[in-house]
C-alpha cells in the first residue's frame, strides 16, 4: 500500500517527527459472524502541535481506530499495525501495565458525552487532581492546586467552587471545560477527542473550539479530532482524514480538501449538509444514496462504489490505493484527476416559493399567548433541595403559519421549543393560551380534541421508534392511523400504505419488515408516512433529522420539502441545527427561555439587524467552508434556569450587546423592520444594523468568489 | 431537608396508624374467646364473665382501640395474658435479643456479599461469576431450618465447636450470647448474602460498563483505585437499600430460624403470642415489627440520599 507518512517526509512538508505515527493499522473483531476487520489499513501521522480530523459518519470505524491507537479494545478485539508509536515508543509492545502509564499522561482522552464521562459521586476537581497524583507524583496539597491552575486555564469562571462541585451541579459545557483541563494536567504529546461537542449547543461548542484554538498556540499538544461536523474541522483543524466504512478516503490540508474534494464521498458529504449561509433556494442538498456498508459485506472494489456516481468497471475490480494527488493531499479515488475538472451542479431547478407568497396560502396554525408552566416535582431529591417555583417552560409564545409553508424554530436546548410543539399537539396540556387549527379552538388536550382535529396534527419526533411499534410491521405502522381516523375499507387502507412508501422513496417490500430490520434513516421514513397517512395540514417535526448522519439527513430534508409541495402541509420544523432550519425554512422564530426573541422570514432573520441572541447563535456555527470567517459572538455560561428567569430582557445575563441597566429593568419592545419581521430588543434596528455591519459571514479570500 | 423527614415522619405515623387498626381488628377475628383460652375449658361462666368485664372486652369496638391505642403510645402495652406480666419489657427485651442476632448476621453477610457480588461483576459471565450466582441462589432458595440444621450437625454435634441450642438467658449481654449467636447468625446470612451479592452484582455491572468508569480506566489509574474510588462509591448505592430493607426481615421474621436454634428473638416471641391468642403481646410485637420496617426504609432513604450528591445537593 502507498504510505503518505513516507513521501510527505521526502517532500519536507512535515519534517517534524510526528507525535503519532500509524501505518496499516487494521483492527479486527471476533464477532458470531467471524472475524470482521472494523478499521483496515489505515496510516495516519500527527505532527506536534496539529489538530487533525478524522471526520466519518457513524460506522465508519473511527471511534474504534481511537480506541486503537491507545490500544483500549473491547476483548473480542484485536489490532495489527506495521507501525503504531507515540514519539519514539512502540505502542505495540508495551504491556497493558506500561499502556497504562501511557494513558492520561501522554495520551489523554476527552469523550463525547461530558455528562457521561465525569464520575457523578467524585468531586469534580479532585477527578482532576487523581490524575496529577498518579501520573505527575505530586502530594495531594499540590495536586489540588494544580486542579485550580488546570481549571483556571480553561477559562472556568470561579475555580475555587467549580472544583468542589459534584457533575450534575454544571452544564454541559463547564463538563467538557472539566474533562479537557483534566486531559492537559498532564501537558500530553495527543490528546484524543472523540466527539467532543456533539452533545452540546452551538454557542457552548464555538466557545471549547474557540478554547482549544487558545490552549493550542501554547501547548505543543498534537490533538486527533474525531467528529461526523465538517463545519467544525473547517473552524478548527488543519488538516483532515476522511473515514468510511474503516478505510481513510481522503486526506490532506482541511484548505485543499474542502476546496478540490479529490474523492466522491467527500464531494457527497460536503453537498449534504445544509449551510447557514445559503438557502434552499440557492443550493439543493444533494443526498449520498445508499448507506454505509456492512463489514462483513464490503463489495469487491472500491467500498464506495455502489453509492458512486462515478463508479465505472474497473473501479468494482480492486479496492484502489490512497495515493498522492498534490503534495500532501491524498485520495483512494482512481478517478480522482477528473474529479479535479468535475464542477457540481448546485443550483437548484424550478421555483421554490418564499415567505414573501405567504398571504395566499390558508391561515392554518394560529398560537397566542401559550404558556406551559410545569410544577416541580417532589419525592426523594426534595429531601435537600431549597424551595422551588413553577419551571417556566413556555412563558407567552405565539406563532401564526399558512398551509404550504414552513416555520422553523431555534433556540439552545432547554429554550422550551420541543414544550410548545408537544402542547400545540396536545401531548402536553398549556396552562394557558389559545390554539386554534383553521380558526377554530382547540382543547389543550389531546384527549378532549375531536377525531377530526386530531388527523390534522401530526408529529415526527426525534427518535422514530417513539412512533413504531417494534413488534409491528412497518406498513403496519403506516396503516393503524388509517384505519383509527379514516374509516377506509381493507383494499383502500392496502392501496394507501403502498402509495406512502413510494412517497416516501422506500421499497415496497420494507412494507413487511419489523422497525429493528431498517436504519435510523429508513425508521424515520416510516415513521413520516405513518405522519402523512392522516393527512395532516400541520405538521410538527421536532429535531426529525437530529439523530441521522449527515448524508442521511439530506435526503430527509429533501423529502420533507416535496411532501409539503405536493400536499400544501404547514410545518413546524424544530431544531437545533440552524443551518437545517434556515435550509427548509420560510419563516423563522428565535426561542430564548420560553419566549420569542425574533420572528421574520429566513431570508431576514440572517442579515442584519437581527437580535443580538439569533447573532450569537449564527456566529457560533461552525460552517463547513475554511475560507469562510466568521465574526466572534460568544454566548458566557448557558441558559439560566427557568425557574429564576431574569428580570427585564430574559437574555440580559449573556447578552454580548447589553446597553445598559434598561435591558435589566424593562421589558424590551417588539420593533418591525421590513416584511413581518420582528425583534424585541432595546437597542434601536438602525443602530442595531449598524453594530452588526455585513453579518457573521463573510469570504476570507475573495468576497464572492466562489461561496 | 427538615420539611421532608417531617412529611416521611408523618407518613411513618400514618403507616402506623393504618397498621393498628389492622392489627386490632384481626386479632378480634381470631377464633376462640380470649376469657376462655386464658381461663381454660372448665371455667364457670361468671368466672369468664368477669375476666371479660376486667380486661374491657364487653366495652364496643372502637372503644377497645382506643384504649388500646392510647395505652400503646403512653408506654402502657398492658399485660400479657398468659403470664399477667407487663408486654413491654417482654417485648423490648426479645427485640434486643433480635437485635444482637442481626448485627452479627449483618456483619457477616453484608460485607462478604458486597465482595461476592463485585468478583461476580468483574468476572461477569464466566466461571467465578456463574459459580457464585449457582451458589448463592442456592442458599436463597434453600430453608433456613434445612440450612440451620446442617450447620448444627456439622458445627455443633460433629465439631462440637459452638452450642446447638441458643436459647440464652434473658438479659444475657452480646459478649454472653455471643457463641450463641455464630450459628443461627451464619444461618440467616446464608439467606440473605444471594441478595446482596445479587444486588450488589448487578449494580457494579452497570456501573463497569458507563463512560465515567472507561475515562477513569483511561486516565491511566491503577485499576484498583479505578475499582475502589469510582466503581464502587456508585456501584453500592443500590445496595443500601437492600441492606436497610434487610434489617425489617433480621428483627421480626426469623421465626423459622430462631425456632430452630430456640433463640429467644422476637419472631418466636410473636409465633407464641398467636399460639396462645395474648392479644396485648400480639398487638405490640406486630406494631413493633412495623415501626422497625417504616423507619429502617426511612434510614436507607436518607443513607442514599447523603451518599448521592445527586440527591444530597440538589439541581
Ligand atoms: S474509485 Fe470509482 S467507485 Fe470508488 S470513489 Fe472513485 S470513482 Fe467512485
Ligand atoms: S434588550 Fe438589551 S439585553 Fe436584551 S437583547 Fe437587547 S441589548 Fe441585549
Amino acid at each position: 500500500m502507498y504510505n503518505p507518512a513516507g513521501s510527505a517526509l521526502e517532500d519536507g512538508t512535515a519534517v517534524l517527527q510526528p507525535v503519532l505515527d500509524v501505518r496499516n493499522l487494521t483492527v479486527t473483531y471476533r464477532t458470531d459472524k467471524g472475524p470482521l476487520d472494523i478499521v483496515r489499513n489505515v496510516s495516519l501521522q500527527v505532527a506536534p502541535g496539529e489538530i487533525y480530523g478524522l471526520v466519518g459518519e457513524s460506522g465508519s470505524g473511527k471511534t474504534t481506530l481511537a480506541r486503537a491507537v491507545v490500544r483500549y479494545l473491547a476483548a473480542n478485539g484485536s489490532l495489527t499495525a506495521d507501525t503504531l508509536k507515540l514519539g519514539d515508543t512502540d505502542l505495540l509492545t508495551l504491556s497493558r501495565a506500561e499502556m497504562r502509564k501511557v494513558w492520561g499522561s501522554r495520551i489523554t482522552m476527552v469523550h463525547q458525552d461530558p455528562g457521561a464521562a465525569v464520575n457523578p459521586s467524585i468531586p469534580v476537581g479532585e477527578q482532576i487532581a487523581e490524575v496529577a497524583r498518579v501520573h505527575l507524583h505530586l502530594s495531594p496539597g499540590e495536586a489540588r492546586k494544580k486542579a485550580l491552575e488546570m481549571l483556571g486555564l480553561v477559562r472556568m469562571p470561579d475555580p475555587e467552587s467549580v472544583a468542589r462541585r459534584y457533575a450534575h451541579q454544571l452544564s454541559g459545557g463547564m463538563l467538557q471545560r472539566v474533562l479537557i483541563a483534566t486531559a492537559m494536567a498532564t501537558n500530553p504529546e495527543l490528546m484524543i477527542m472523540d466527539e467532543p461537542t456533539t452533545a452540546l449547543d452551538v454557542t457552548t461548542e464555538a466557545v471549547i473550539l474557540d478554547l482549544l484554538n487558545e490552549l493550542m498556540t501554547d501547548y505543543n499538544t498534537a490533538i486527533l479530532y474525531i467528529t461526523h461536523n465538517l463545519g467544525v474541522v473547517a473552524r478548527i483543524c488543519s488538516r483532515i482524514g476522511v473515514m468510511y466504512a474503516g478505510e481513510i478516503m481522503e486526506e490532506g490540508p482541511v484548505k485543499k480538501v474542502f476546496r478540490s474534494r479529490l474523492h466522491p464521498y467527500t464531494r457527497g458529504l460536503l453537498g449534504s449538509v445544509p449551510r447557514v449561509d445559503a438557502s434552499k433556494k440557492d443550493v439543493h442538498l444533494k443526498a449520498i444514496t445508499g448507506q454505509i456498508p456492512r463489514p462483513e459485506e464490503l463489495p469487491e472494489g472500491c467500498i464506495f462504489s455502489p453509492r458512486c456516481e462515478l463508479a465505472e468497471g474497473d473501479c468494482l475490480i480492486a479496492r484502489p490505493p490512497l495515493v498522492q494527488a498534490d503534495g500532501d493531499h491524498y485520495t483512494a479515488c482512481r478517478r480522482w484527476q477528473e474529479l479535479l475538472h468535475l464542477k457540481e451542479k448546485e443550483q437548484h431547478e424550478g421555483p421554490v416559493r418564499g415567505a414573501y407568497d405567504s398571504a395566499k396560502g390558508p391561515l392554518v396554525l394560529e398560537a397566542r399567548e401559550i404558556k406551559k408552566h410545569f410544577r416541580s416535582s417532589g419525592g426523594l431529591s426534595s429531601l435537600f433541595s431549597r424551595e422551588s417555583g413553577p419551571i417556566k417552560a413556555v412563558d407567552d409564545m405565539s406563532v401564526r403559519l399558512r398551509g404550504g409553508f414552513t416555520m422553523g424554530i431555534v433556540g439552545e436546548s432547554g429554550c422550551g421549543k420541543t414544550t410548545f410543539a408537544r402542547c400545540l399537539a396536545g401531548l402536553e396540556e398549556a396552562t394557558s393560551g389559545e390554539i386554534a387549527l383553521e380558526g377554530v379552538t382547540l382543547p389543550y388536550s389531546v384527549n378532549r380534541r375531536k377525531q377530526s382535529d386530531l388527523k390534522k396534527i401530526q408529529m415526527v419526533f426525534q427518535n422514530p421508534d417513539a412512533s413504531l411499534n417494534p413488534q409491528h410491521q412497518a406498513g403496519v405502522s403506516v396503516a393503524r392511523p388509517l384505519i383509527l381516523l379514516g374509516g377506509m375499507n381493507r383494499s383502500e387502507v392496502r392501496s394507501r400504505v403502498r402509495e406512502l412508501f413510494r412517497a416516501v422513496n422506500l421499497p415496497e417490500d420494507y412494507i413487511y419488515r419489523l422497525p429493528h430490520e431498517l436504519s435510523g434513516g429508513e425508521k424515520q421514513r416510516v415513521a413520516i408516512a405513518r405522519a402523512f397517512a392522516a393527512d395532516p395540514i400541520l405538521m410538527l417535526c421536532d429535531e426529525p433529522i437530529s439523530a441521522l448522519d449527515v448524508s442521511v439527513q439530506a435526503s430527509l430534508i429533501n423529502l420533507l420539502a416535496e411532501l409539503q409541495e405536493k400536499n400544501e402541509t404547514a410545518y413546524l420544523f424544530i431544531s437545533h441545527d440552524l443551518a437545517a432550519v434556515r435550509h427548509i425554512s420560510d419563516w423563522i422564530a428565535v426561542v430564548y427561555l420560553g419566549r420569542l426573541w425574533e420572528v421574520g422570514s429566513a431570508d431576514d432573520v440572517f442579515v442584519p439587524p437581527y437580535h443580538p441572541y439569533t447573532e450569537a447563535l449564527l456566529s457560533a456555527i461552525p460552517v463547513p467552508d475554511p475560507e469562510v470567517s466568521q465574526e466572534q459572538i460568544r454566548l458566557r455560561g448557558s441558559v439560566p434556569s427557568a425557574v429564576n428567569i431574569p428580570s427585564g430582557c430574559r437574555f440580559h445575563t449573556r447578552c454580548p450587546r447589553k446597553i445598559g441597566p434598561i435591558c435589566e429593568e424593562k421589558e424590551p419592545p417588539w420593533q418591525e423592520s421590513g416584511f413581518h419581521h420582528k425583534i424585541c430588543c432595546h437597542i434601536p434596528l438602525p443602530r442595531l444594523k449598524e453594530m452588526q455591519g455585513k453579518g457573521c459571514f463573510f469570504n476570507s479570500s475573495a468576497e464572492g468568489e466562489e461561496c | 431537608m427538615a420539611l421532608y423527614l417531617l412529611r416521611r415522619l408523618g407518613f411513618i405515623f400514618l403507616t402506623l396508624l393504618l397498621a393498628s387498626i389492622i392489627i386490632f381488628s384481626i386479632t378480634q377475628f381470631l377464633p376462640g374467646d380470649v376469657a376462655q383460652m386464658v381461663l381454660g375449658q372448665f371455667a364457670t361462666e361468671v368466672a369468664i364473665e368477669n375476666l371479660r368485664e376486667e380486661l374491657g372486652l364487653n366495652l364496643p369496638l372502637h372503644i377497645q382501640y382506643l384504649n388500646w391505642a392510647a395505652g400503646f403510645i403512653t408506654g402502657d402495652w398492658g399485660d400479657s395474658l398468659v403470664s399477667r406480666m407487663p408486654v413491654q419489657p417482654m417485648v423490648m427485651q426479645r427485640l434486643g435479643n433480635s437485635a444482637m442476632l442481626a448485627g452479627v448476621a449483618i456483619m457477616i453477610y453484608v460485607p462478604l456479599g458486597i465482595a461476592l457480588g463485585v468478583i461476580a461483576a468483574l468476572k461477569r459471565d464466566r466461571y467465578p461469576d456463574q459459580a457464585i450466582t449457582a451458589v448463592s441462589m442456592a442458599f436463597v432458595g434453600l430453608p433456613e431450618f434445612v440450612t440451620g440444621l446442617l450447620l448444627i450437625a456439622i458445627f455443633a454435634i460433629g465439631l462440637g465447636w459452638l452450642p446447638a441450642n441458643s436459647s440464652i438467658d434473658p438479659g444475657s449481654n452480646f459478649v454472653q450470647a455471643f457463641p450463641y449467636l455464630i450459628l443461627p447468625a451464619i444461618t440467616v446470612s446464608l439467606t440473605g448474602l444471594g441478595y446482596i451479592a445479587r444486588m450488589t452484582r448487578s449494580g457494579t455491572i452497570d456501573v463497569l460498563d458507563t463512560d465515567y468508569i472507561r475515562a477513569a480506566e483511561l486516565k491511566g489509574l491503577p485499576a484498583a483505585q479505578v475499582l475502589l474510588r469510582h466503581v464502587l462509591r456508585n456501584a453500592l448505592l443500590p445496595t443500601v437499600t437492600v441492606v436497610a430493607m434487610g434489617i425489617g426481615w433480621l428483627l421480626g421474621g426469623l421465626i423459622v430460624t430462631e425456632t430452630v436454634f430456640g433463640y429467644p428473638g422476637l419472631g418466636r416471641l410473636l409465633v407464641y403470642g398467636i399460639q396462645r391468642r395474648d392479644l396485648p403481646l400480639i398487638q405490640a410485637g406486630s406494631m413493633i415489627v412495623v415501626a422497625v420496617y417504616s423507619l429502617s426504609n426511612l434510614a436507607a432513604d436518607i443513607i442514599y440520599g447523603l451518599l448521592n450528591p445527586r440527591i444530597r445537593l440538589g439541581r
